[in-house]
C-alpha cells in the first residue's frame, strides 16, 4: 500500500537534499546554457575555408584567376603551394589539407585553343560531410572563374560552353559513404562513453559504500589503486574495439587499408586516456550520481566537437581549439588516417603525440587529486 | 615487556574540521600488549582520534610515535603495522569471504597467502562458507570477518572503531575472547565502544568528550578518581524522581536504572541534604559503589556545566 504521507516525506527530503547540492544547480542551469551556446554556434553542416593545397604547374593568368576564384568561393583556404605531386599527396594523407588542386601545365594553352582544359580536385572524402559543400561549389567555378579574362578575341570561349572542366576525385572514400566515417567514429564515442563512465563510478562507489576508508587504511599507493582499477577496463576497451571493428567490416563493409600499427597504438592510448579521465572524475565526485553527471558533461562535447557528428573544420576556431583538447578528436584522426587511408605511424604521429600528452596530463592530475588520507 | 617502547605514545594531537575542533590536545600512552578502551559520547572525537593514529587523518598539530614511527610523518609505515577496523563495514559486500581476505592478504603483500587465508577461515569457522558473499553475512559474522581481515597481516597494533555496535551479546562475547587472545599474543588494542561491560573488559580506559580526555586509567582508578558518592533508591515510584532530584543542589546526577534510582554527588553532606526529603517509606536508600556509567554521566555533566559557564 502506498502511503501518501510517507511518499510526501520522501519527496520533501529528496527535494531538500537536491537544493543543498551545488551540482544540482549546475545541472539545471549551467549545463543546458553552456551546451546550448556551445553547440548552437559550433555545429556547422556546411564548413567553409577548408584547408587546400595547390599544385600549379601552369603559372599563367588563367591559373591565377582560378585560384582566386577558389578562394573567393569561401570554401577553399589555400594553405600550401605544393611543388610536386608527392608533396601534395602527403599533405592529403596526413590530413593537413582536405583538398588537393592540380592545375596542369598545359592549362592556359588548352583554354586559349578552346580544347577541353581540366583541373583536378582531389578531395579527402573519408569525412564526406566535410567536403560535400565545397564539392558542390566547384560546379559553378568553370563558368565564373574566367569570365573577366575571356574578353576580346577570347570572348568566343564565353558561356554556352564552359572553357574548362573540374574533375573531382574523392580519395579514400570514393562513393562518399557516410558509414565509413561514422562507424570508426562510433568506435571513439562508444569507447569514451563506456570507459569514462565506468571508471568514474569506481571511487565514488567505494566512498558511498564505506569501503574507501578500509581501502585507504591499507598500504596501497595511489598509482597502484589507479592502475589496478583501470587495468581490467583496458581489456574491456580492447574487446569493445574488436567487436566494433568486426561489425564495421561485416555489416558496413568499411574498408580497412591497414595502418594497424598506428591504429593499435592510437587505440591503446585512447583507452588509457579515457580511463584515466574517468578515474580523475571519480576522485572529484563524491557520489556515483555526481560521477555520472560529470561523465555526461564530458561525453556530449566528445560527440559533437570531435568531428564525429559534424565536420571539425566547419567549427569556428575557438570550438576547434576546444575540440583539440578532447582525445576523441585525435583518436578519430588516427582511425580515419590509419584504417581508411592506410597511413602509417609517421602520418599519425601528431595525433598520437596529442593522445600521449592527454594520458600523461590526466593521469598526473588524477594522482594529485587522489588522497591516501581522509583529510 | 618493560623497556620496550609503548605501542602508542602521542601528545597534543589536534584536529579540526572547519569550525569543529574535533580533537583537542589529545595524548595517550598505551603499553604493548594492553587493551585500551576508548569511551565517550557520539561525536566525542573517538573515530577522528583512531583515524589519526592509523594514518588516515593528518593531525593539525601534535607529536609522538605509533609503533615507534612518527605519527605525523610516517603514516605509510604505520599503516603497514596497524590493523584498523572501521566503524562501518568496509569490506566489499560483493566479494566473497575468501576473496575479501585474499584482497587484504595481497594488498599487504603477505607471503603464503593461500595458507594464511585458509588459516584465518579456519579460525573463524567459515571454511564451508568461504564462497559466500560478505554482504550476506549477519552483523556478528561481518564483524568477525572484519577482525580477521584487519589482523591477517599480524599487525602490532589493532585499532577497532565500535566493533561490536549492533551485535548480539553472544557474538560480542566471542569477539572479545578473540581480542583478549590477540592481546595475549602481544598485540596492542585500542578499541572504542559504548558498552560499559566492554569497558570493564579492557586493561585500561580513556574517556573522551568534545575532543578532550576527561578520565584515564583502569576502570577502578577512573571510578576512584571521580570522588563520586552514589546512593541508590528502590521502591515504588523511585525511578520517577530523577528529574526532581537532578534539580536539587548537591546532586550532580540522578538517573533511573530500571526501577532503581541512582543519585550521585561529590559532597556527602550536600547529597544527604538533597535527598533528606525523600528518605521516607516506601523508598529504601542504600549506598552503592558508583558504576562506570555513573562516572561517565557525571563527567559529561561537569563538562557541560564548565562549557556553559
Amino acid at each position: 500500500m502506498l502511503s501518501p504521507t510517507r511518499t510526501w516525506a520522501v519527496l520533501v527530503k529528496e527535494f531538500v537534499q537536491l537544493t543543498r547540492d551545488r551540482l544540482t544547480y549546475a545541472m539545471i542551469l549551467v549545463l543546458p546554457i553552456v551546451q546550448l551556446l556551445l553547440f548552437g554556434y559550433a555545429i556547422n553542416d556546411d564548413p567553409r575555408r577548408l584547408p587546400t593545397a595547390v599544385l600549379a604547374q601552369d603559372h599563367g593568368a588563367f591559373s591565377r584567376s582560378i585560384l582566386s576564384a577558389l578562394s573567393t568561393s569561401g570554401y577553399f583556404d589555400i594553405r600550401l603551394e605544393a611543388r610536386s605531386q608527392a608533396e601534395l599527396d602527403r599533405a592529403l594523407e596526413r590530413g593537413d589539407v582536405q583538398f588537393a588542386v592540380v592545375i596542369p601545365g598545359d592549362f592556359t594553352r588548352r583554354v586559349v585553343r578552346g580544347e577541353r582544359a581540366q583541373i583536378l580536385v582531389e578531395a579527402d572524402a573519408s569525412d564526406p560531410s566535410a567536403t560535400s559543400g565545397a564539392v558542390a561549389a566547384l560546379s559553378n567555378l568553370p563558368a565564373q572563374a574566367l569570365a573577366r579574362d575571356l574578353t576580346g578575341p577570347l570572348s568566343a570561349r564565353q558561356p554556352g560552353q564552359a572553357p574548362f572542366e573540374v574533375v573531382v576525385h574523392r580519395r579514400y572514400n570514393p562513393e562518399a559513404v557516410t558509414a565509413y566515417n561514422i562507424v570508426p567514429g562510433l568506435l571513439g564515442v562508444i569507447l569514451s562513453m563506456t570507459l569514462v563512465m565506468m571508471t568514474s563510478l569506481g571511487m565514488a562507489r567505494e566512498r558511498e559504500r564505506g569501503t574507501m576508508e578500509g581501502l585507504l587504511a591499507t598500504p596501497a599507493r595511489p598509482l597502484e589503486v589507479m592502475a589496478g582499477k583501470l587495468a581490467p577496463y583496458v581489456l574491456v576497451g580492447l574487446i569493445q574495439a574488436g567487436v566494433i571493428l568486426v561489425l564495421a567490416r561485416v555489416l558496413f563493409g568499411v574498408p580497412m587499408q591497414g595502418g594497424w600499427a598506428a591504429f593499435g597504438l592510437g587505440l591503446t592510448l585512447f583507452i588509457v586516456g579515457s580511463l584515466a579521465l574517468g578515474f580523475l572524475i571519480s576522485t572529484v565526485a563524491r557520489t556515483q550520481l555526481q560521477a555520472m553527471q560529470m561523465s555526461f558533461f564530458y561525453v556530449l562535447p566528445s560527440i559533437l566537437l570531435s568531428g564525429f557528428m559534424f565536420p571539425f573544420r566547419g567549427m569556428p576556431e575557438w570550438a576547434q581549439a576546444l575540440g583539440t583538447a578532447i582525445p576523441v578528436t585525435h583518436f578519430l584522426r588516427v582511425v580515419r588516417g590509419s584504417l581508411l587511408k592506410g597511413a602509417g605511424l609517421e602520418a599519425a604521429a601528431p595525433s598520437l603525440l596529442e593522445l600521449s600528452i592527454f594520458v600523461v596530463v590526466v593521469s598526473t592530475l588524477a594522482m594529485l587529486r587522489y588522497r591516501t588520507t581522509l583529510d | 615487556m618493560t623497556g620496550a617502547p609503548p605501542a602508542i605514545d602521542v601528545r597534543g594531537l589536534n584536529k579540526s574540521f572547519g569550525q569543529l575542533h574535533a580533537v583537542r590536545d589529545f595524548g595517550i600512552t598505551v603499553q604493548r600488549g594492553r587493551i585500551c578502551g576508548f569511551l565517550g559520547p557520539n561525536g566525542a572525537g573517538k573515530t577522528t582520534t583512531l583515524r589519526m593514529l592509523c594514518g588516515l587523518l593528518t593531525p593539525d598539530s601534535g607529536e609522538g610515535q605509533v609503533l615507534s614511527f612518527d605519527v605525523l610523518r610516517e603514516a605509510r609505515k604505520i599503516k603497514r603495522r596497524v590493523g584498523y577496523m572501521t566503524q562501518k563495514f568496509s569490506l566489499y559486500e560483493d566479494l566473497s569471504i575468501a576473496e575479501n581476505l585474499m584482497f587484504m592478504a595481497r594488498v599487504h603483500e603477505l607471503p603464503d597467502r593461500r595458507a594464511r587465508v585458509d588459516a584465518a577461515l579456519a579460525r573463524l569457522g567459515l571454511e564451508a562458507r568461504r564462497r559466500q558473499l560478505a554482504g550476506t553475512l549477519s552483523g556478528g559474522w561481518k564483524q568477525r570477518l572484519a577482525l580477521a581481515a584487519a589482523t591477517l597481516h599480524s599487525p602490532d597494533l589493532l585499532l577497532l572503531d565500535e566493533p561490536t555496535a549492533g551485535v548480539d551479546p553472544e557474538a560480542r562475547r566471542t569477539f572479545w575472547d578473540e581480542i583478549h587472545a590477540l592481546a595475549a599474543e602481544g598485540v596492542t588494542v585500542l578499541v572504542s565502544t559504548h558498552y560499559m561491560d566492554e569497558a570493564e573488559r579492557c586493561h585500561e580506559i580513556a574517556y573522551i568528550a568534545h575532543g578532550q580526555t576527561l578520565a584515564r586509567g583502569t576502570a577502578e582508578e577512573v571510578i576512584a578518581a571521580s570522588g563520586l558518592i552514589t546512593l541508590n533508591a528502590e521502591g515504588p515510584g523511585a525511578d520517577r524522581l530523577a528529574p526532581e532530584l537532578r534539580a536539587r543542589p548537591g546532586v550532580d546526577m540522578a538517573a533511573a536504572f530500571g526501577a532503581t534510582l541512582h543519585v550521585s554527588g561529590r559532597d556527602r553532606r550536600a547529597l544527604d541534604a538533597a535527598i533528606a526529603p525523600y528518605r521516607k517509606a516506601p523508598l529504601v536508600w542504600r549506598e552503592a559503589a558508583p558504576t562506570l556509567e555513573d562516572v561517565f554521566i557525571q563527567l559529561i555533566a561537569d563538562l557541560n556545566r564548565r562549557e556553559a559557564a
